[in-house]
């Protein structure tokens, strides 16, 4: 479903990301791990065309989407969190979400000027869909507060929630986890599985909590310094030397 | 209060409020060179909710608003004095070809992030003052003179409110969403399927349509434009009601437009300290609410009813 081939990105001299070549599978859930600064984030704004890359392919449903805009990547089914929180501060919770579903329910300028029909239906179809993702997540109740009012944890939930209203096939999610106490990861686990079963979706994470990686991932790619230097599912990469290495350094 | 009553009293009031001025200027009630600073006033407040659309709610700096009104202004003038057609369709040609003028430039400058727009229109409100100044049919450095005063207290108030609830119902609809999106978090906006260009674009070209539309009204009140009459000082006096009226506050920009307006024809009998004094005051402003007079916030109906609706709910 969604493949990248040879993909590689420097910035000035410095090699970011080199040669990745990664895929998932319909319906997958994968792992991105890697010490800090390994290049897992650059990945995702390759992936949703924040970056072009220098050199390689990104293959989406079997179109190269390289040299897209991001908006253009979103309608073909791609959507992600942000690992520092990048909510609209000054919007609500619903229309947070709401913004996330502009795409895809479009009414035209002139309904929106003169509140025809169309302006009705359309704003009611919108609010009914956000709704619905706000209840998963328990952000009902929370949905006329301004986003950047919301608990920490809260905002976290609510960028994936915003994600979704952008009804995606591929979901990217970038430590969704970060700042988290046990319990409340454990609780988003059960909610990533749970999105994913319900909205049929290939889900690819970063997550530094191995606990949640290691809990709900099929498949784990590791990254060190750009590159793939493991790749397997959980018990394999566990105990795979290269990885702890990469993790703990060498023996000396 | 359901919406649909508050709607209806939200109505009366407005007609209400026509009907009021309207006499007190018919019958003398408001004495006739009072009057030029209502029409002001009409005039301002559309300009400043025109350019909160860009500025606050788009967060996009424009310094050239006075040029499009500028364009408003002559092209409607050239319109019924030089040829002859009505009113309405020369108010509507001069704030389409504003539009089309806000495309033009804010295709090459808004594709990019960062400041470039402000340094365009800064650019672009010049230009318009130079072109002006030398095509001899409008009349070059004098201007256009004996333009028909059609600009009626009908015709203010009914543009007005016009431009008032056409921007009020684009923000609250999800292009009005994905605007402000893009103020407060552009990357985010892009990825969440928003095509930014395109909205950026949208929100500066609807506010120089607006301008259009203030600059037509300007033109047939007045009777007389001249390239001077638009110059930097009046973008900024229009930057300075929105600033203060609070970025991103559409009751906010009306209140600040009716407040300067009326602020400059008091201080006009100072004369030399009439800018001192502004300028004091800005800073005065800047320094104690730097959110401007309303923030982000609106003032409502809702809001003023708010605690009798509790009440109601609880009985």
């Amino acid at each position: 479903m969604l493949k990248t081939n040879r993909l590689s990105k420097t910035f000035g001299g410095l090699s970011a990301v080199s040669n990745l070549d990664m895929e998932l599978k319909q319906g997958e859930l994968i792992g991105l791990i890697g010490p800090n600064g390994a290049g897992k984030t650059t990945v995702f704004n390759l992936l949703t065309g924040v970056y072009v890359p220098t050199e390689g392919e990104i293959i989406l449903d079997g179109q190269n989407i390289v040299g897209k805009k991001p908006y253009e990547i979103t309608a073909l089914g791609m959507a992600r969190t942000f690992q520092n929180i990048r909510l609209f501060d000054s919007l609500s919770v619903l229309d947070n979400v709401k913004v996330a579903s502009h795409w895809h329910s479009q009414y035209s300028l002139a309904s929106t000027f003169f509140r025809l029909g169309g302006y009705y239906a359309g704003e009611e179809k919108m609010t009914e869909d956000a709704l619905e993702l706000l209840r998963i997540f328990y952000l009902e109740d929370k949905k006329d507060e301004l986003a950047k009012n919301l608990p920490y944890g809260e905002q976290r939930r609510l960028e994936i929630v915003r994600a979704l209203a952008a009804k995606p096939k591929i979901l990217l999610l970038d430590e969704p986890a970060a700042g988290m106490n046990p319990n409340e990861t454990q609780d988003l686990m059960y909610l990533i599985k749970k999105i994913q079963n319900l909205y049929n979706l290939t889900i690819l994470l970063i997550e530094h909590d191995m606990s949640l990686v290691m809990g709900i991932c099929e498949r784990i790619y590791v990254l060190d310094y750009g590159k793939i230097i493991a790749h397997g599912t959980p018990d394999e990469i566990k105990n795979n030397p290269r990885v702890i290495e990469a993790y703990l350094g060498e023996e000396a | 209060m359901k919406q649909q009553q508050r709607n209806i009293l939200i109505g009366i009031l407005l007609v209400a409020f026509y009907f009021a001025m309207g006499f007190a200027m018919d019958y003398r009630i408001i004495p006739p060179f009072q009057q030029v600073n209502i029409y002001l006033m009409g005039i301002n407040i559309i300009a400043a909710v025109s350019l909160n659309l860009i500025v606050g709610f788009t967060g996009q700096l424009a310094l050239g608003h006075a040029g499009f009104m500028a364009v408003g202004a002559y092209v409607s003038a050239v319109l019924t004095l030089k040829l002859g057609y009505p009113f309405i369709v020369a108010v509507f040609a001069g704030a389409l070809a504003s539009f089309l003028l806000g495309i033009l430039i804010g295709l090459p400058t808004l594709r990019l992030r960062g400041d470039y727009l402000a340094i365009a229109t800064l650019g672009f409100g010049e230009i318009i003052r130079g072109i002006l100044i030398n095509i001899d049919y409008v009349g070059g450095a004098a201007g256009m003179n004996g333009i028909p005063k059609m600009t009626t207290w009908t015709w203010l108030y009914v543009f007005t409110l016009f431009t008032i609830f056409a921007i009020k119902n684009f923000l609250n609809s999800t292009h009005g969403r994905a605007c402000i999106a893009v103020r407060d978090n552009e990357i985010a906006a892009e990825i969440m399927g928003i095509n930014t260009t395109y909205y950026k674009v949208l929100a500066f070209s609807l506010g120089a349509f607006f301008a259009g539309i203030a600059g037509a009204l300007y033109a047939h009140y007045y009777f007389l434009i001249q390239p001077t009459t638009f110059t930097f000082n009046r973008s900024f006096d229009i930057l300075v009601m929105v600033v203060f009226g609070g970025l991103g506050s559409l009751t906010g920009s009306i209140i600040a437009a009716i407040a300067v307006t009326a602020l400059n024809a008091l201080l006009i009998d100072f004369g030399g300290l009439r800018m001192i004094i502004y300028a004091i005051l800005l800073i005065v402003i800047m320094v104690f609410r730097p959110q401007g007079l309303l923030g982000t916030k609106e003032f409502t109906f809702k809001s003023l009813f708010r605690d009798k609706e509790r009440g109601d709910s609880v009985c």
